[in-house]
Formats: C-alpha cells, sequence, structure tokens
C-alpha cells in the first residue's frame, strides 16, 4: 500500500508518469521486432497482424493507448511546470490528463472493432 | 479540559535501530499532537527526548512523524489526525536519528548553506534605503517563499532527498529562490551555478510531496520550477 506521505495528487501523477513511461519502454522493442518481420518474412507479419485482431489483443492495446495518453498528458504538464510560470490549478491538470486518457482509451475500444 | 477518552500513542524510543514504545495518554479537547509528547515526556516517561520551543507555529523545532505524515505537531489536533484515536509518533525522515524524538538537522542547514541561501549585499547601511515595488513580480515571487520556519516537514516528505542523500532539499532551494528574486542581492549568478548541479533543482521530480505537507502553505515546488527555468535561461545565454 502506498505510504500515507506519498498519497496525493501529485505523487499519483509521478507514479503514473514513471510506469507508464516503463510501460512503454518495454512495448516498443516488442514493437519494432514486429515491424522488422516485414523485412525478415512478410507472410510471417501478416499472420501475426490477424493474430492482433482478435479481441484479447485489442483490450491490451486500448491499455497500450491509455500509457501513450497518460504519458503524453503528464510530460506536457510538466514542461508546463518547467518552462511556463506556476500555475495553482495542478490537480486539475492531472485530473484532466487521467480523465482524457480513460476517455481516448475508451474511445480506441469502442472503434477498434 | 475535560478528559473524554484515552489515546493509544506509539513513540519511537532509541536512535535509528531503536523501536516504538506504546503509552496510554489521557484524549483531552483541542489536545495537539505536542501536548501528547509533553504529557508523556513530563507525567510517564521523563527519558523521553524531542524539541520544542514557541508551541505556535513560528520556530519550526516541533516537526514530527505523525501517523506516517511529516508534520508540525504543536499546531495539529489530534481529532484531525487521529480520529480512531491511535498515534504513531517518530522522528522525521531523512535526518539522522539522535534519541527518540530528535533529529540531527546538521545536513538539512549545511545544505541551504551549499544553496547559498544567504543574502549577499550590495549596498552598505551608509546608501539610501533600495526602493522595492511590492507588486513587481520579483518581489511577489519572493513573498510567495520568505514565511519558511525551516522545520525540515518539506524535506523529511520529500523522496528524492530519500533516494539521493546529496540532494539539496525543498526548503533550501525554496531560500535560494526567494534570494535569486530579491533585486538587493548580489550573488545570483554564483546561487544559481550552486542550485543548478546534479543534487540541485533539476534532481526534482515535481511529486509535490513538499508542497503537499508544508505547514505554511508554501509551495517549494513552485520555487524549484522557477529555479529550474531561470538556470535553462542562463545556460542558454550563457550566463550559467
Amino acid at each position: 500500500m502506498i505510504r500515507p506521505h506519498r498519497n496525493h495528487a501529485g505523487y499519483w501523477a509521478f507514479l503514473l508518469h514513471r510506469f507508464s513511461g516503463l510501460g512503454l519502454a518495454v512495448f516498443l522493442p516488442a514493437h519494432f521486432l514486429v515491424l522488422g518481420l516485414a523485412i525478415e518474412d512478410a507472410s510471417k507479419l501478416d499472420s501475426f497482424l490477424v493474430w492482433t485482431e482478435g479481441l484479447p489483443v485489442k483490450a491490451a492495446e486500448m491499455g497500450l493507448v491509455f500509457l501513450l495518453a497518460i504519458h503524453l498528458l503528464g510530460g506536457l504538464r510538466l514542461l508546463m511546470i518547467e518552462f511556463l510560470p506556476w500555475r495553482d490549478w495542478q490537480k486539475t491538470l492531472i485530473v484532466f490528463a487521467g480523465g482524457a486518457s480513460v476517455v481516448i482509451a475508451f474511445t480506441f475500444i469502442v472503434n477498434a472493432f | 479540559m475535560p478528559t473524554m477518552s484515552a489515546l493509544n500513542v506509539s513513540v519511537w524510543r532509541g536512535a535509528a535501530d531503536g523501536r516504538f514504545e506504546t503509552f496510554e495518554v489521557p484524549h483531552s479537547t483541542n489536545q495537539t499532537v505536542l501536548d501528547v509528547v509533553t504529557y508523556i515526556q513530563r507525567l510517564l516517561d521523563s527519558t523521553l527526548s524531542y524539541r520544542f520551543a514557541c508551541r505556535v507555529g513560528m520556530c519550526g523545532s516541533c516537526a514530527m512523524t505523525v501517523n506516517g505524515r511529516p508534520r508540525w505537531t504543536c499546531r495539529t489536533h489530534v481529532t484531525k489526525v487521529a480520529p480512531d484515536l491511535r498515534l504513531e509518533i517518530a522522528p522525521l525522515k531523512n535526518l539522522p536519528v539522535i534519541k527518540d524524538l530528535t533529529v540531527d538537522m546538521s545536513d538539512f542547514f549545511t545544505k541551504w548553506q551549499r544553496a547559498k541561501g544567504r543574502f549577499a549585499p550590495t549596498k552598505t547601511r551608509s546608501d539610501p534605503v533600495e526602493k522595492i515595488i511590492p507588486d513587481s513580480q520579483a518581489r511577489q515571487a519572493a513573498d510567495a517563499g520568505i514565511e519558511c520556519i525551516n522545520c525540515a516537514v518539506c524535506y523529511a516528505a520529500c523522496d528524492v532527498v530519500t533516494w539521493n542523500p546529496d540532494y539539496l532539499g525543498p526548503a533550501a532551494l525554496n531560500r535560494a529562490w526567494t534570494l535569486q528574486n530579491d533585486t538587493r542581492d548580489g550573488d545570483q549568478r554564483q546561487r544559481l551555478r550552486a542550485v543548478a548541479g546534479d543534487a540541485g533543482c533539476h534532481a526534482c521530480h515535481t511529486h509535490q510531496s513538499c508542497q503537499e505537507h508544508c505547514p505554511k502553505n508554501l509551495n517549494p515546488t513552485a520555487s524549484i520550477a522557477g529555479l529550474k527555468a531561470a538556470a535553462f535561461r542562463a545556460a542558454l545565454t550563457g550566463k550559467l
């Protein structure tokens, strides 16, 4: 369980940013490996792409879209903090980033089929 | 003060390798955490070590970890932090424990010096008094951070200090930022250099724990962000 002194919006935003970044870093090598199939063996790539049309992969992709969205929006928030004058509405920005990421991920899965 | 019930209080005893000891303390209305510690020291165990001075939130000496969060104990009401009447009181984190609830603050204050948290005058007492426009941007930025009471609550709440013991910490950087915005100060370039290193402002992960816990409602995260931007601008213009 999270320790009491860490249980606030700013720290949750940090955790989301860090773990979404790690998740994306783990995903990228797999992504490039699959792209590499296009050079190596196009039929392998085609069969892999057919496999990705299934529900479990689409659900995982929804998670990936969420990670991308939260990392992008969280990163923009951090850039705002570091390069623009301080805004007191950081919690609003954190909630917006989290909410928008959920909506983006949900929109992806709704349009996936 | 009418006594309502008993508090179950676990208090850290010994140095870093110590343990919690449990006391039963009468609970009363408007009781602060410092009242509880003082009751234990005066009536239950006179060997308990802790610090306090003003008891009104000015001196910054009574900060402790209360139920897992760093707090100024003289202004922390028991009813607000322990609705179940259970208190766990420990020394501040990120500072070496001397004994019981007292910590060695040397590192904390040494870092104020490392961050050049000392005003460097540019005039003598013979010069006319400098005119400071109260609503100027620099003065507003300085005003926002100058009420720090050196309690080290922000320092204890900061995970970056835990991960990197060399990190200057929120209080020292906040102090540096107030001086960077003091138009009378003559050490701004050297100070920016002092806080722009590896263990300086750029090490901050923007957790905002300092802002969250500051008992004076200051915002060291904003001060550190200001230093980051100032250091970036200075680096771009070759002034760092």
